[in-house]
């Protein structure tokens, strides 16, 4: 799954916790979560087992304090599906 | 840690505590009681003439018991102070409450992950009928040392 791909299924996955919908169309790697789309810290958590689901990885709690822009998060995610194809 | 170190734990004062004794608590979920007093400030407003319990208190007693009481249990740092902060709540009322009923609150927990904690609740009356039921959830919040 390369880069765009993951953010097209995050976009998916975030829209329903935001009625940021311009910022929404518009996500880019640049866009923050609590900043660009008024996520609060409890429906991040929501946003992160979404993920976890999503792409059958799991998020640690140092990975997860670093997931606060979608730039951030595609890294992580990426990492960790090189990690469980390595496996 | 005991039922009682729990209750011991609990951020509320006096007059917004909704919690009288827990049952049971385990990894997966609380069960506790509360009787709602007759002199309850808010019975004489709720409605004029016509004490019901109000649903934000019966939402309130679902989730000092389900969700605080657990959270505490499920805090891996024992020595700090804590508090939930309710972040969201999804609640059927089926059977209204009124003064001097005692109910009792059962959750089940959903996860907890990053410190939010997710539980389906429900309260049942004396006669055991279910009052209301849903899920609440909040971020488990430090409130500083002892």
């Amino acid at each position: 799954m390369n880069k765009e791909q993951i953010i097209q299924a995050l976009k998916t996955i975030v829209e329903p916790y935001s009625e940021e919908t311009s910022a929404i169309a518009h996500i880019d790697e640049n866009t923050d979560f609590i900043n660009d789309l008024k996520i609060n810290s409890a429906n991040l958590v929501d946003i992160i087992l979404d993920i976890e689901e999503k792409f059958n990885i799991e998020i640690d709690n140092d990975s997860m304090a670093k997931m606060l822009t979608v730039k951030a998060t595609t890294e992580i995610i990426t990492q960790k599906l090189e990690a469980n194809a390595g496996q | 840690m005991t039922n009682a170190e729990i209750l011991a734990k609990l951020p509320y004062g006096k007059s917004f505590l909704f919690v009288d004794d827990l049952l049971h608590v385990d990894q997966n979920g609380a069960k506790g009681i509360f009787t709602y007093n007759e002199k309850l400030s808010f019975y004489e407003s709720h409605f004029k003439n016509n004490p019901v319990t109000p649903a934000v208190v019966l939402t309130e007693t679902m989730a000092q018991i389900g969700l605080v009481c657990l959270g505490i249990y499920l805090l891996p740092d024992k020595a700090l102070n804590m508090s939930v902060a309710m972040t969201s709540n999804a609640i059927d009322f089926l059977i209204p409450v009124y003064p001097g009923e005692q109910v009792t609150v059962t959750s089940e927990k959903i996860y907890f992950r990053f410190n939010k904690l997710k539980c389906n609740v429900k309260m049942e009356n004396a006669a055991g009928k279910v009052v209301c039921k849903g899920n609440i959830a909040g971020m488990l919040i430090s409130t500083g040392n002892e």
